[in-house]
């Protein structure tokens, strides 16, 4: 069934638009003397006012790698996180861990890894799609450079910023 | 002599009193709108080179230094010569003006305003109306679709609604029997302001009672008048001209730096003439409020004489009273959203032109009856 919506009927006074307009400048009065009396902050002062202490969990700021409780770099060099990087930020340049090392069975070992910041969207599909934990988003946000060199992040970097994490998941520790 | 007690007036007011008000306008502009909509706005700028901020009162200075050193930049398909004319057009008829307005009484037996014409109002009119051609001129003379269509808009808004500016002013001009400001102003000072009669021969105990009932038109009046001035001074429940969400910026989307910022500070210019021209018309201009000239200028002695110190509060009152405006202008900026173009022009020629019209003769009705036929 068609159901007809009556328009409104304005009263005179409705239609005169002036209790409308004092209506709007009440209300535009109260947010200002609100914001006067400070019963309401919105607006943090950026540069010495941070909000670094109530940064959510899930903060998404820049990517960064990190090592276990072993001091094993646990990124693989499986280059799924270059390959599903949205701006294709991330270059890695692989290597294989040389048989007499603790972790050769592993194979696989980044040589070089960088992450164009400029470029990083900080979506963090590289988080989710990395089957080893490796590579995490950490809650820097303020990454600044004065060249574009400056703003690729090498491997040293992405350790110092990632550091070590404990608790994940060994999959390499038992025999096999 | 004369000549250089009005140079040393009109430098005075121009130069200390305008262009710096026109200026901390533009801040008080940032700093209300920021209040209104909960945020901080531009408190950082201070003293340069030190930690001193002074809630951000050297914003306006930086912005100034900034729009000199910007490049002016003149685009290739531009009229130049109306190009480069039409941003003085806009400053100057705001700054030409305020010569008519009277700021003060007396100070040091000079009277407090630039030219004490007989023709005040008029005087306004007739300039205020040539800012319209800087407008228009900036519109055709950047051959540009946005420019173009700001000009055109800015041009039939403001020529409706001079009509009902100059109409609604007639009844004001009809109760005091008077067309020069000063004397306006006088009268108010001593009979109760336009929209205040309530001491002097203007108070209804007194005798006034024309004033009474001229209460009436007069704040239809006040009400046509504030609005055509929104209107005139392209003030944001009218600001279709630049409307930056269909035309860019209007009429000076090809300007840049100093160019670009005489058009902004023309603006602000006329608002606070504007505002100057209200407060003097309906709230008194320069006098204090329930009678208190009268009673200062008796304490001192001498009621014709007023001393120095009196002079400086009137001129302070008029600021003050100005600055109030202004205020409302912003508020009302950051309250009402823009207009439809239809709506405008409804409102401009259906509306408030009959409304003034009629209340020209409910004003001369009431005149008659209360007044009788000597006046």
């Amino acid at each position: 069934m068609a159901v007809i919506v009556e328009r409104p009927k304005l009263s005179i006074l409705e239609k005169f638009y002036f209790p409308a307009i004092m209506k709007g400048l009440r209300i535009t009065l109260g947010h200002a003397i609100r914001i006067l009396r400070r019963k309401k902050k919105v607006t943090m002062q950026y540069p010495e006012e941070k909000w670094d202490n109530n940064l959510p969990e899930h903060y998404r700021g820049a990517p960064a790698l990190v090592t276990d409780e072993h001091g094993r770099e646990r990124c693989v060099s499986c280059q799924l996180c270059e390959f599903i990087c949205p701006p294709r930020a991330i270059t890695i340049i692989p290597e294989e861990i040389p048989p007499e090392d603790q972790w050769s069975k592993v194979e696989k070992r980044p040589r070089e890894f960088e992450i164009d910041m400029i470029r990083c969207i900080y979506c963090g599909m590289c988080e989710e799609v990395c089957p080893e934990q490796a590579i995490f988003l950490r809650k820097d946000y303020a990454i600044s450079g004065y060249t574009r060199d400056e703003m690729v992040h090498n491997k040293k970097k992405l350790y110092e910023i990632g550091g070590v994490r404990e608790g994940l998941v060994n999959k390499w520790n038992t025999l096999k | 002599m004369p000549i250089l007690i009005s140079f040393i007036k009109i430098v005075m007011v121009i130069f200390v009193v305008i262009l710096p008000m026109v200026a901390y306008s533009v801040w008080a502009e940032r700093r209300v709108s920021a209040v209104i909509q909960e945020r901080v706005g531009p408190n950082r700028v201070g003293i340069p080179f030190t930690k001193i901020r002074l809630f951000g009162l050297g914003q306006p200075i930086a912005d100034g230094i900034k729009f000199l050193l910007k490049e002016d930049f003149t685009p290739g398909h531009v009229n130049k010569f109306y190009y480069w004319l039409a941003p003085a057009l806009t400053m100057v008829p705001a700054l030409l003006t305020c010569a008519v307005l009277p700021f003060g009484s007396e100070l040091f037996g000079e009277k407090m305003v630039i030219a004490d014409l007989n023709v005040g109002p008029l005087f306004i009119f007739a300039i205020a109306s040539l800012s319209v051609y800087g407008i228009v001129l900036a519109g055709w003379a950047s051959n540009s679709k946005y420019s173009f269509l700001g000009g055109v808009r800015s041009s039939s808004q403001m020529i409706s609604y001079e009509i009902s500016l100059g109409l609604s002013l007639v009844p004001v001009l009809l109760i005091f029997g008077e067309l020069n400001l000063s004397e306006i102003v006088w009268e108010q000072s001593k009979n109760g302001w336009l929209l205040l009669p309530f001491w002097g021969d203007g108070a209804i105990w007194n005798g006034g009672v024309d004033r009474f009932f001229l209460l009436f038109p007069a704040f239809i009046a006040f009400i046509v008048f504030t609005t055509s001035i929104f209107a005139e001074t392209n003030r944001l429940p009218f600001d279709l001209p630049e409307c930056e969400t269909e035309l860019v910026a209007g009429y000076h989307t090809e300007y840049s730096s100093m160019k670009f910022a005489l058009f902004f500070l023309g603006e602000y210019a006329a608002m606070i003439i504007g505002s100057g021209l209200i407060v003097t018309l309906f709230l008194g201009g320069w006098s204090l409020p329930f009678g208190l000239d009268a009673y200062l200028m008796n304490m001192t002695g001498d009621p014709e004489q007023i001393p120095w110190w009196l002079g400086l509060i009137h001129i302070g009152t008029f600021l003050a009273k100005v600055i109030v405006f202004i205020l409302f202008f912003i508020w009302v900026r950051w309250t009402l959203p823009r207009f439809r173009y239809d709506q405008l022009m409804r409102l401009g020629w259906i509306i408030f032109f009959e409304l003034a019209l009629v209340n020209i003769f409910i004003t001369a009705g009431i005149l008659i009856l209360t007044r009788g036929s000597a006046s």
